[in-house]
């Protein structure tokens, strides 16, 4: 059998942990603290995690998470958000998704993007674009290699936390 | 459990639409038998799920995958229906088990596979072979990407 080497960017050894935020990421909040969390929006412990973190003091980054198999809209979701993103309104769209994940269709999504005061044409243009749909991979890539296996997955400082985060920890983040 | 270097114990297991899969038949291509606790438990769709979706880069690297439970293959065909995976499932059903032990990865207490992985080379020798501390956790596919591409030697 023929093995073509794996295309560049192909690796998908173990990293040691996820990349640092980058010029790419979604970046919010403030604080001593670096909460990166994998995620996607069709998962509910990931609405629910999402609850949990607002209003704590710490640097959130969100990546995307997406595993289709188990939730078919995943994959659809995560580039609504980064067609949103492309027009300025990322946490806008990730907010308007986590806070109510009965209306994850398209119709709705074109509901949402209209209510962001979106380009609507762009909107799907973009959300169905190589670009996002490579951007997407890209996140998903570097959750596996730092050994992202649910969502949601929290790298706390650094230390991986595997479903949604423990009462304790978000003491711990609240009193930081 | 069947270390590296070892040859695979063989076996003859029926997939989820009932057709026998030998390991001699699999000799000749690179395989990972995926073992599992059960079809549909919560720990157990996370794990194949994010494993199907890395189908295309296990296959661009030759390997092939199989999961493997004490489930029917009823059951199995259920279960890769709800999550929509495309690799088959082995039905280690009767005698229950069976080659889980012979893999030694059963976990008596339970009744079930523990959550192990091998990776079996064309030869049928075992290349890597991995088990989970707990059923709660699951393998990184990084490990097993780490297993396929060793860094090399520095």
């Amino acid at each position: 059998m023929s093995q073509p080497p794996p295309a560049s960017g192909g690796d998908l050894r173990s990293s040691g942990g996820p990349p640092p935020p980058g010029p790419e990421d979604h970046v919010r909040g403030e604080g001593t603290s670096l909460v990166i969390v994998y995620g996607d929006y069709e998962c509910p412990y990931c609405a629910r995690t999402e609850l949990l973190l607002a209003d704590l003091p710490v640097r959130l980054v969100f990546r995307h998470f997406p595993v289709p198999s188990k939730h078919p809209r995943a994959r659809a979701l995560a580039h609504a958000a980064e067609a949103a993103a492309l027009q300025g309104r990322f946490w806008e769209m990730h907010d308007s998704l986590f806070g109510d994940q009965g209306h994850l269709d398209d119709p709705h999504l074109w509901q949402r993007a209209e209510r962001l005061g979106l380009d609507l044409d762009r909107f799907e243009r973009d959300r169905r674009s190589p670009e996002v749909d490579e951007r997407v991979t890209r996140d998903f890539r570097s959750g596996v290699r730092a050994g992202v296996m649910t969502t949601p997955t929290l790298f706390v400082d650094g230390e991986l936390v595997s479903g949604a985060p423990p009462p304790e920890l978000i003491e711990r983040l609240r009193s930081a | 459990m069947i270390a590296a270097g070892a040859q695979a114990p063989d076996f003859k297991l029926r997939d989820q639409d009932g057709l026998e899969i030998t390991l001699e038949e699999l000799k000749g291509q690179t395989s990972l038998l995926v073992f599992y606790p059960l079809d549909f438990s919560p720990v157990c769709t996370d794990q194949l799920s994010i494993y199907q979706e890395l189908l295309s880069d296990f296959e661009s690297r030759g390997v092939k995958l199989y999961g493997v439970s004490v489930d029917s293959a009823f059951c199995h065909k259920a279960f890769q229906d709800k999550l929509n995976l495309t690799f088959p499932l082995l039905a280690d059903f009767e005698p229950k088990g069976q080659i889980a032990k012979a893999y030694g990865v059963y976990d008596d207490e339970w009744g079930t596979s523990r959550r192990a992985l091998f990776l079996i080379g064309p030869d049928g020798v075992v290349k890597w072979s991995y088990v989970s501390p707990s059923a709660l956790e699951i393998p990184g596919a990084n490990l097993i990407f780490d297993a396929l591409e060793p860094a090399p030697a520095g």
